[in-house]
């Protein structure tokens, strides 16, 4: 029986991982009212591309972070101007039957290249094993997921909260229509938060893959963990986003560990409660 | 157009209701698999059962706008059921059916209290996270389902205790289709009555109906529990012909297929979940050497096409050009 402390923990760097791809479709989602279900193959983008940086060329793990960041970043951009935009107005439904046709080609895609077994990852050895203190075991690996997740959630928080970019992008997802009235380049604005949340996405699955593995059914089985949590956590919100992604880690964590008979129902039924509870999710004001 | 000329609102569905040329050929169309493919007709049945769960689907989504990533649920309820009575020593299949649809039927009365409440993310949330449960459920619960080995031992007794299911599909396919074409004439009939005019106009404005009057929630649940009940009747009808039920039949796979298909062949016309289930379920066959993964790539593609340059489907873009060709001369 693991402790409590120890679940805890897993959850939460599992939940930092959650947090970093799911945080840039709650935005894009607040803004535009676009659902986009191909968030996830922006991850699994960035996952192939730092195995394949690492296992192909020899880089080292630090190294291929910011590659794929970039990757997910420019893919996720060129996607937008090529078919997203020309959804914006569309139903729900052809947004979704777009994005889950691209999440196919993606998934296909990766078979096609990879193969479907999963993908080994060799781990640099500074950030293997664990280290002791007050008699509890933190493995590195996770330390390293839940400080870089925390950077990169304050670096986001300030430049959301204090800068005139945040500031405009607060106001379009506040209001889009008025942020048009303002003088504000919605369309340009949308385009720059939409390659930085595909390119956060790539990142969250670079540094997902040492945990949880990388096959090309990544994009649709994290798919389904991102939408849980954006949809509870409320779109647009970039707080609401993070409690949820915690919430949710630390949930599947303890799920697995205490009651493995129960496989995911225990998340499905967290999720259903939720929404059902506050159908704009935690912090959503809509 | 004949709108123009029609006096009031039970004219108009009465002129609905009246058969058209094409319909009349299209479903003499279904029978040509007996003369022309007698060797495929394993596989029209299992069309012929598909077409009916897409069909039930559209009564949702097309009539009423609610769209659902979870819509298996409900088939898998009515394929377990006919099989789980299967294999419990009941395989008698009108019976079955009937009893598949009751359970999906009151599955589907259950949830609907939910559904009925949500719109937009919330709503296709909810709808995948029933699929995922109760898919979930049923893995778990694997002393009952067989996990992902499916059910052992089903056998579906000859209809009317004469006509036995063979092994060329000849029964299987005239039980199928029987069974579509019947529900089809029901589904015809709610639509083209004045609660299906009020289902439709929820799917365009959901927030003026109970402003003229029509209970929103109730009407919601009433198409839905209806819904629910079809695609039950569908798994039944899949699980008695083939006889077999594994987990695949309430997973997410089997909702986003009847989603591409109802959409290949165009939402909201009653005809468009049929004909694509039909051209989906053929091309699938047809290229069954493919690997499944690479079979995925093309239904991606093929997706993103038909919302990209075919928004209403192939039977949307069809009426547009005979719609274009009697403006032409």
């Amino acid at each position: 029986m693991p402790s409590v402390f120890g679940v805890l923990f897993d959850g939460l760097a599992y939940g930092m991982l959650l947090f970093l791809m799911s945080v840039g479709l709650s935005v894009t989602l607040g803004m535009m009212n676009f659902v986009n279900l191909a968030h996830c193959s922006f991850a699994m983008l960035g996952g192939y591309v730092t195995v394949t940086l690492m296992n192909a060329f020899g880089w080292p793990f630090f190294a291929t972070l910011p590659i794929a960041f970039c990757a997910a970043a420019a893919t996720s951009i060129i996607l937008e101007r090529v078919f997203f935009r020309r959804f914006y107005n569309a139903s729900e439904l052809n947004q979704c039957l777009l994005t889950i046709g691209i999440v196919f080609v993606s998934i296909a895609t990766a078979a096609y290249i990879y193969g479907t077994d999963e993908e080994p990852v060799h781990l640099p050895a500074y950030l293997q094993g664990s280290i002791s203190f007050m008699g509890l075991d933190f493995a590195v690996y996770r330390l390293f997921l839940i400080a870089t997740a925390l950077l990169i959630t304050i670096l986001l928080v300030i430049s959301i909260e204090s800068t005139r970019f945040g500031a405009q992008v607060r106001a379009a997802v506040n209001n889009q229509r008025m942020a048009r009235g303002l003088g504000i380049d919605v369309d340009n604005l949308f385009a720059v938060t939409f390659a930085l949340g595909g390119g956060l996405a790539g990142l969250g699955g670079a540094l997902a893959i040492a945990m949880v593995g990388l096959d090309p059914s990544f994009a649709l089985t994290y798919l389904i963990y991102v939408l849980i949590v954006v949809a509870v956590g409320g779109l647009g919100s970039i707080a609401g986003t993070f409690v949820a992604a915690m919430l949710l880690g630390v949930s599947d964590m303890a799920g697995k560990y205490y009651v493995p008979a129960l496989g995911s129902i225990l998340i499905y039924l967290v999720m259903m409660v939720m929404i059902m509870w506050r159908p704009t999710g935690l912090f959503g004001r809509r | 157009m004949t709108i123009q000329t029609i006096a009031g609102p039970h004219d108009y569905l009465r002129a609905q209701l009246r058969w058209r040329w094409s319909e009349i050929a299209f479903w003499l169309a279904t029978l040509l698999p007996f003369v022309l493919a007698p060797n495929y007709l394993v596989l029209a049945s299992q069309v012929a059962s598909t077409a009916l769960f897409a069909l039930s689907l559209d009564l949702i989504l097309g009539f009423c706008g609610i769209i659902s990533l979870g819509h298996a649920a409900y088939f898998g309820v009515g394929a377990y059921t006919a099989g789980l009575l299967s294999t419990w020593g009941w395989g008698e299949p009108l019976s079955g059916l009937l009893l598949a649809g009751l359970a999906a039927g009151f599955f589907g009365y259950l949830t609907s209290f939910i559904i009925a409440r949500f719109r937009h993310l919330a709503l296709i949330m909810i709808t995948l996270g029933l699929g995922l449960l109760l898919q979930e459920a049923a893995n778990s619960a694997s002393f009952i389902t067989g996990g992902f080995d499916g059910l052992q031992g089903i056998h579906t007794w000859p209809i009317f205790a004469k006509f036995d299911f063979d092994l060329y599909g000849y029964t299987a396919y005239s039980y199928a289709l029987a069974v579509l074409f019947l529900i089809f004439l029901l589904a015809r009939r709610i639509i083209h009555s004045p609660f299906g005019l009020a289902l439709r106009g929820i799917r365009e404005n959901a927030q003026r109906m109970p402003a003229i009057g029509a209970p929103l929630h109730s009407h919601i649940r009433t198409i839905y529990t209806i819904a629910a009940t079809i695609a039950g009747i569908a798994g039944a009808v899949l699980a008695q012909t083939t006889e077999t039920v594994s987990l695949e039949a309430l997973g997410f796979q089997r909702s986003a297929d009847v989603l591409v298909m109802l959409i290949l062949g165009g939402t909201g016309r009653l005809y468009g979940g049929l004909i694509g289930a039909a051209v989906y379920m053929v091309a699938r066959d047809q290229f069954s050497g493919l690997n499944p993964q690479y079979w995925y790539f093309w239904i991606g593609l093929l997706l993103i096409g038909v919302v990209m340059f075919l928004p209403n489907g192939i039977l949307g873009g069809l009426s547009l050009l005979t719609r274009r060709a009697r403006a032409a001369p």
